[in-house]
């Protein structure tokens, strides 16, 4: 289980939000939506450490995030795996070594079982044979999958998506979104999505985080979502749907 | 305020370096594919530097000295002995500021801006013993190679001009070098170059992993670590000359 604990971030005098709670219980998907520029993304590196707060909390399965030892932090970095939004894929490598690059660093696996390990991760995520592409061939939604196949590579117990459809067409993005759902079922993982594609939040999300005016502005499921009359997120999420109905017409 | 922060920044990626040093594993990879970057990738223009660089010093200090109050063996202690002591380290530092300087704050820079390094933190590597360990050991291992290819093709670039023009048979080049040799002035040399390789690849290293604001940010980065590697590479100069000579 994931605990966030009023948390509070700034970049010098510019606050991103302030006082965020929430928990995200095993094996739930949530989704963490918001206007862009709202600290999404912000939020993300927090769960990994990968930034640290001003002030609060996190608590991953007990442990405080932010007081662990930077071994320890290696080693709980290691039960998490995250897609970028740009996948960050390492482009001096080919797209098997960038799946198989974890398993040769934090395994004492042999090069037949790295192999059938990389091939299964492809597999998963439907790219068999793309393995010896180099990473600069590959498609938005390619490298998206490869950054997925990387991610579940040493089986982490939480995922977590920076915005994994962005930039993607809508065809694309339905498959990421399959794909999401997919990990989730198969790896029993507890998954954490970066959007503001409401059509995405609707498909893979059970709970949902609204972040706004500098604050987790409203928590609860996508069912309550849809039925809440809370105006900023009635005013986001028919915004969204708007974009659809209009995108449907043209 | 600023500079105090990032020599403050600096210290603390220099510190972080030195803990990890012994992870030897992690960078192993990485330390021989830089070897190869670094070393052997540099000497084709270490080569073609020294090699001009000695000829026009040959060609000019015969010119400056073209009296009959020195033998003409002269311009060979003059020219040797300014290549192994100064301009071997100092222009091949030069100019690995840019070539070497560039590529690493450009490549980390790079990683940086497009995640790639939060990627490599988020899998539980340490970043800095994966990319900067290897870079900066690698500079610190092949800088005084290079400054050695730099110094002998000086020398061979000083012997051919001299006897090409007709100004000084190689003969009397080699015996007005070797006159004034001492291992000293190579030692010293290497020196040099080794604080030079420090000095650029630490400072290029740490400007492209702290880089940001996407290609703009890049580029302010491999600008920053080009001009500073230039300008600590003089200023350590002077400092070891005053220090060693």
């Amino acid at each position: 289980m994931i605990e966030i604990k009023n948390l509070t971030k700034s970049f010098g005098n510019h606050l991103i939000w302030e006082d965020v709670s929430f928990k995200i219980q095993d094996g739930e998907t949530l989704a963490i939506i918001g206007k862009s520029g709202c600290g999404k993304s912000v939020m993300l590196k927090h769960l990994n450490a990968l930034l640290y707060p001003d002030s609060g909390k996190i608590f991953i399965d007990g442990s405080d995030l932010f007081c662990l030892s930077y071994s320890e932090l290696r080693k709980m970095r290691q039960r998490f795996g995250i897609l970028f939004q740009g996948a960050a894929l390492f482009d001096s490598i080919s797209t098997f070594e960038n799946i198989a690059f974890p398993l040769r660093y934090f395994t004492d696996q042999s090069e037949d079982e790295i192999h059938a390990n990389v091939e299964e991760a492809l597999e998963m995520v439907n790219l068999v044979g793309a393995g010896e592409k180099p990473t600069s061939s590959l498609s938005g939604g390619m490298r998206k999958r490869v950054g997925v196949a990387r991610a579940i590579i040493l089986k982490p117990q939480y995922l977590l998506y920076d915005e994994p459809t962005s930039g993607l067409d809508p065809q694309t993005s339905e498959e990421i979104n399959e794909l999401i759902i997919h990990m989730a079922d198969s790896l029993d993982i507890t998954s954490i999505v970066i959007t503001h594609d409401m059509h995405s939040v609707l498909t893979i999300a059970e709970k949902v985080a609204f972040l706004d005016e500098k604050k987790l502005s409203w928590f609860g499921t996508v069912e309550e979502m849809q039925d809440s009359d809370y105006e900023p997120l009635v005013d986001f999420t028919t915004a969204s749907e708007y974009q659809i109905t209009k995108s449907e017409k043209l | 305020m600023d500079s105090i922060k990032q020599f403050g920044q600096y210290s603390l990626l220099l510190y972080q370096a030195l803990r990890s040093v012994t992870e030897f594993s992690t960078y192993r990879k990485n330390l021989f594919s830089e070897f190869v970057k670094i070393g052997y990738e540099s000497i084709p223009i270490i080569m073609l530097t020294g090699f001009f660089t000695g000829a026009v010093l040959t060609l000019q200090t015969a010119y400056q000295l073209d009296t009959d109050l020195y033998p003409v063996s002269i311009v060979g202690s003059i020219v040797g002995q300014s290549i192994v002591i100064e301009l071997a380290a100092v222009i091949g530092g030069l100019v690995l500021a840019g070539k070497v300087g560039a590529r690493i704050s450009t490549e980390l820079g790079t990683m940086r801006v497009s995640e790639q390094i939060d990627a490599l933190e988020s899998m539980g590597f340490n970043s800095v013993t994966f990319l900067v360990v290897p870079r900066v050991l690698a500079g610190l291992c092949m800088f005084p190679v290079l400054y050695v290819v730099a110094a002998t093709t000086g020398i061979v670039g000083g012997i051919l001009a001299g006897s090409l023009d007709g100004i000084l048979p190689s003969a009397e080049f080699m015996q007005g070098a070797r006159q004034f040799f001492y291992p000293e002035d190579v030692i010293f040399g290497v020196v040099k170059s080794f604080v030079f390789g420090f000095v650029i690849t630490s400072i290029s290293c740490f400007k492209g992993y702290f880089a940001f604001g996407g290609a703009e940010g890049v580029g302010n980065a491999t600008t920053q670590a080009t001009v500073l590697g230039c300008i600590y590479v003089l200023l350590a100069d002077f400092v070891l000359a005053a220090l060693l000579l």
